[in-house]
This record gives structure tokens, sequence and C-alpha cells, in this order.
């Protein structure tokens, strides 16, 4: 049954932020799909709506602040825009998981990780506290936390950065979740915990078969952990293809320069003698609390006509299954 | 030809830091600086970098160790005294929102320190600081606004005029692009290059970023655990990096390409607290290649090839700098 049908669907979600200086439109009209065990990247820089797309997934966006306002978001085949509070909150944590890129703002500093992994096995499998202590340091142990038996019982302050999103990680699939949401989950880890946290992600995806949504800012991550990925600017997704196809053919201006923008590691861009520049974007994104007449980027994009200022390009299917919401997709800048 | 472009300066280094010592825990490093040359500290968190960088202000006192600037040991200067080299050695932070003072207006937070050190004053200064905003990108009429009327990339702009206000010679910059947008990274690197070559300035450019590093530096200093364990011309570094921290540092970062999945030296374990490093080389405990002799004495940063020093003792002076062989291999 499960078949074709997507784990995960989402269309035309819209979440509007209700602030002073207007309506915010942080995500306005963005659809996605994620089949099971896939893993989805979502790129893009502060304020293009990624972390908000996944929040509204889970309904974590603050009541008060913001709210759907469009769109639905289908979930094993169930709507979760329309689930009352109690029936989303059984979702959270079992079905679908989330962890953040700061560890140890999600971590309760007086309760130990044991408890914290026991509390979410207890709440949503009904078994006991006992049998759930020995969950948590199975779970421990499953995303390599030295010494398990031990660590079970230590607060968050004892634990590296590294290893709290560990815990963090094993209190998201302590209850075998068919999604995980992961929202910038290495950004504020160095380099080699980094590398360490996405090894281990990646592992454990092949071992659960668990789906991942991966926010990121970073195309390094998406390439070493994605199998597709879209890029959002200004709340709405402007391209998304086979993560071997986005990196090999990028089609949206705007993925481009992304791409170029960022020194690469890999190459000594210096063979010519000196340093090269930096190909710049010029200009900063858009606010969002007024609508944008035409093509979001158009401001910043060198390649951008009349129409492109006039005329709100939708995404069209281009070969290779990539999609791209441009007019002039795949020209090289003049 | 890939010398730095204004070394017209001569060999006189325009930082030279000894042994420096700064005990929160301990951290010794030893540097020297030539004008028109970016040197660059690379390391994680907690590895002192940033340290190095504000006890070369003096920002921080050293608890040991010597700080010369231009020629001039400024370690004992009083406050006082170290005033009058702070305008040769100024900084750009991280985070500009919380090293501009909300209550000034921009134009005020670049001309106070010309006024400061009498370089201008009134109607010139004004004028002054009208053409540096033109220099670093940002409208003269910015000057009447307060810092949080700015975006992230302009208020690192900001930083750059301010710190650029006094004619420094040398400028320490902890991070300063790391709190930004991949989009607005690139022009402001672009900018700190061209400012570089256009006043001859030599940059102490603190980071965790080896992509930033390897496209602004010349020089890189990688510091593990309060210590320097490699320092290196750039290009040598990236061609054959000498030390095992060095090596996996390299191969940890993520590289923006699905095609080209690499060979990767994943370093087991986390960084041991500064507070209490481990005996003996302090890398010990996470390197895949320590002997006996590693984890009860301590190797000093030696020079093992022309400009490329490295502290590991696994590497033989004169040795060819060949890939190491993981231990009982």
């Amino acid at each position: 049954m499960a078949g074709d049908a997507p784990l995960l669907e989402v269309r035309d979600l819209a979440c509007h932020f209700f602030t002073l200086d207007g309506v915010v439109r942080a995500v306005d009209g963005v659809s996605l799909a994620l089949a099971r065990g896939e893993t989805l990247g979502i790129v893009g820089e502060s304020g293009c709506g990624k972390s908000v797309t996944a929040l509204s997934i889970l309904r974590l966006i603050q009541k008060g602040a913001g709210r759907i306002v469009g769109g639905s978001v289908r979930f094993e085949g169930r709507e979760l825009t329309t689930l009352s509070d109690d029936e989303i909150k059984e979702l959270r944590g079992h079905r679908i998981s989330m962890i953040f890129q700061e560890p140890m703002t999600s971590l309760n500093p007086v309760l130990t990780v044991g408890v914290q992994i026991a509390e979410n096995v207890v709440r949503h499998t009904g078994a006991g506290w006992r049998e759930a202590m020995d969950r948590a340091v199975e779970m421990l142990r499953l995303v390599r936390v030295p010494d398990p038996e031990r660590r079970v019982h230590d607060y968050p302050h004892q634990l590296s950065g590294g290893m709290r999103q560990r815990v963090m990680i094993a209190i998201a699939l302590s209850c075998d979740p068919q999604l995980l949401i992961a929202d910038e989950p290495t950004t504020a880890l160095d380099v080699t915990i980094q590398a360490q946290i996405l090894e281990l992600m990646v592992e454990l995806k092949e071992k659960t078969g668990t789906a991942i949504l991966m926010i990121t800012h970073d195309l390094g991550v998406v390439a070493e952990t994605c199998q597709r990925v879209m890029v959002m600017y200004a709340g709405r997704k402007v391209e998304e293809a086979p993560v071997g196809e986005l990196f090999a053919n990028p089609l949206h201006p705007y993925t481009r320069g992304l791409m170029r923008a960022r020194p690469r590691l890999d190459e000594d861009a210096e063979a010519a003698g000196r340093r090269p520049r930096l190909q710049e974007i010029p200009g900063i994104v858009p606010s969002l609390n007024r609508p944008i007449a035409g093509c979001a980027f158009a401001p910043r994009c060198a390649l951008a006509t009349d129409r492109c200022r006039a005329e709100r390009p939708e995404l069209e299917v281009r070969p290779g299954g990539h999609l791209v919401a441009c007019f002039e997709a795949g020209r090289d800048a003049p | 030809m890939s010398e730095p472009k204004p070394p017209a300066a001569p060999a006189r280094p325009s930082l030279e830091v000894f042994d420096l010592v700064k005990h929160f825990p301990i951290r010794k490093g030893v540097f020297g600086r030539r004008a028109g040359e970016v040197r660059a500290v690379d390391g994680e968190s907690g590895c002192g970098k940033s340290t190095v960088g504000r006890a070369a202000l003096k920002l921080v006192e050293p608890t040991s160790g010597r700080i010369v600037v231009a020629g001039a040991d400024v370690t004992g200067l009083s406050p006082r005294a170290m005033w009058e080299h702070r305008r040769r050695i100024q900084t750009v932070f991280q985070d500009p929102y919380s090293s501009l003072n909300p209550r000034l207006s921009a134009g005020a937070i670049v001309g106070e320190p010309m006024e400061n050190y009498g370089l201008s004053r009134g109607r010139e200064t004004e004028e002054r600081v009208a053409a540096l905003f033109q220099r670093v990108g940002l409208r003269p009429e910015a000057m009447r606004k307060y810092p949080h009327e700015f975006s992230g990339g302009q208020r690192q702009r900001l930083g750059i005029a301010r710190a650029l206000a006094v004619r420094p010679e040398i400028i320490v910059a902890d991070e300063p692009v790391s709190a930004l947008d991949v989009s607005v990274q690139a022009q402001v690197l672009n900018l700190l290059i061209d400012l570089q070559e256009e006043y001859g300035l030599a940059f102490l450019f603190v980071s965790h970023d080896l992509a930033v590093m390897r496209h602004i530096s010349h020089r890189i200093a990688v510091m593990y655990l309060g210590r320097i364990v490699e320092l290196a011309d750039k290009r040598a570094l990236f061609r054959q990096p000498l030390h095992p921290y060095t090596e996996a540092l390299l191969s940890a970062a993520p590289i923006p390409d699905p095609a080209r999945r690499r060979r990767r030296v994943v370093l087991q374990g986390d960084v041991p607290s500064p507070a209490n490093p481990p005996p003996g080389c302090r890398f010990h405990t996470r390197c895949p290649y320590a002997v006996a002799r590693c984890r009860s004495e301590d190797p000093p940063l030696r020079e093992v090839a022309p400009g490329q020093h490295v502290a590991c003792h696994l590497r033989d002076v004169g040795a060819p700098p060949g890939p190491l062989a993981a231990a009982g291999a």
C-alpha cells in the first residue's frame, strides 16, 4: 500500500508571520515530496524559509507569531495541518523527529540524558521506565557515545557539543521514526566533529531506513549526505534536482551564484599567481513583508529582463528530474 | 609570482609573537609576520586561535612571551603606553553587531578613532569618513544611520571602515565572515583582499573555515589545544599537510561536489579540555599514527622543510613530506 505514495508530501505550503512591519511571507507556496528512506536537502541562506518549512511540517510555528495560511502537509497519507494538538504531539518524536542546530538549547539542563531519551520512549511506546532506560543505553551505543552505561546518567552540561548532538539524535531515533527533520544539525560543530556526525547520520539512515529532510546552508553537507536537493530563495523553491544533477548542471542563476561565491577547499584558485576575486551575488535578500512582483531574485540577477521583474516564473520540469523557476534558466551571465 | 602584492616593506615583520603563553589554561605560540601578508590561524573551538589574536592586540594580557609590533616590544606596556601602538594594529570581529556601539551613528563610529588619535578634526573627519564609507562599499548618506539599520554584511563593512580609520598596519580579523551568508561572505572577502593590496596591510586572519583560509591567506598556522602544530605557506600546506591534525582537518571539511567523495580521515573522539591537556603531544589521543613517544614527549615546532614548520615526532627534518603510515602498519 505504501507503494509509490511518498512518505511526506507538502503542497503549496504557505506560512506567514504577522508583525508590526506587516505580513512576512516566510514560506510562500512550497511543495515537496519525500520518499521512504530518502534524504532530501533544503538549501538556502538566512530567511529563505527553509527552517520555517520544516517547523510548519511539525506544526512548531509559535502560535500568535505565525501560522500556516495555506497548503497541505500529508504524512503517511494523513493530513497534518488539520490534526488536533494532541494528535500532532503523538506524532512528534515518534513517527517524525527533529534535531536542531544547537543541541544545548533543545536539551533539558536539569534532567540526565538517559531520562530525556527514556521519557520519549515511555511516552510513545508505553514501555516501563526500566525498559526505557535500557533502550536509552542502547540508543547511546547506537550513536556511538563511548561508555553508554555511565554516560546515560550524565547531564547535558557534562557533554561536549558533538556528544550533545549525538544525544539529540539518540532521542530523535529512539522510537524508530519514519522521518527525521535535521535543521542545520552540524552548523554549530567543529569541522572534525561535523564529519563524525554526518558520517553517523548517513550510517544510521542506511541501518534504520529513516527518511531525512536535511536543512542546511552548506552545499558541502548537501553533496555528502543528500540524494535530492531543493534550493529556496525568499520563501519559495527556485530549483530542485537529484544531487548529482544539481551540482553538475545548476540551472537557476541563484544556485549558480551560491556555488561560485564560496571559495573552494579542493582547488588551488591561485594557480594564476594571485588571489582571484570570488564571484559576488550583489545586494541582499529582499524583505518579505511586501509582496514581490516578478522573480524575487531579479534585483540581484545579472540575467534579469523586464519580464523577470514583472512576472513570476513558475517551476518548470527539465530533463534529468530537474525543476527550475527561471525564465533564463541555464543561460550564462553576460 | 605568488608573493603578496605589496611586500614593499622590508623583511621586518609587522607583528611578531614569541612564546606567547596565556593561562586561562595554557596556550603557547610563536609567530612572525611580514607586512602585506595574511597569516591565517586555523583550528577548532578552544584551540586558542582567538586568544592569539586578542593577545596580539593586548586585549588580554599574556602570561608570558613577547609581542612585537613593527619592531617595538609592546609586551610590558601599560594600557596608556599601548594606546599609541594600538593605532597600528586594529581589529575586525566576528559579530559586527556586538562590536558596534548601538547609540553612535555609523559616521561617529568610524570618525571617533580618527579624532582620538588626532588624525583629523571636525569637517576633515567627516570628509575622511565619507571617503572611507565609499571605499568599503557603503553610501556616505549611511553615516547618519545607526548600527541596527544595517544588514549583517553592511555592518561588517562598517566594522572594516572603523578598523581602517586610523590607518593601521595590521588587522586582526577574528572570524570576520563566519556570521555572514555565503553570498555576502564573498563580498566581504573580496573587499578585504582589495583593501590589503591597496593599503599594504598585514592580516592576522583567525578562522575555522578552511576554504576561506585557502582563499585569503598566504601562510597558515594550524592550532590545536593552545599550540601551533603546523605553520607553512598555504600552497605547501594544502599540497601536503605534515601534521596529522592538519591532514584530518582538510579531509573533514565537506566538499560541494558529490562526484568527489574522498578518502576521509574521521578523527575519533572529542577535543580534550584545554584546562587539562593530555601529556606528550596534545594530539596523540586522537592521532591515528601515534607511537609510544607521542604519549610522553611534547614535540617542538621545527622547520622540517624550507618554510614548513611542524610539531610532530613522525616528521624528521629533511625527510620527504610524504603521507604517514598508520601506527602498527
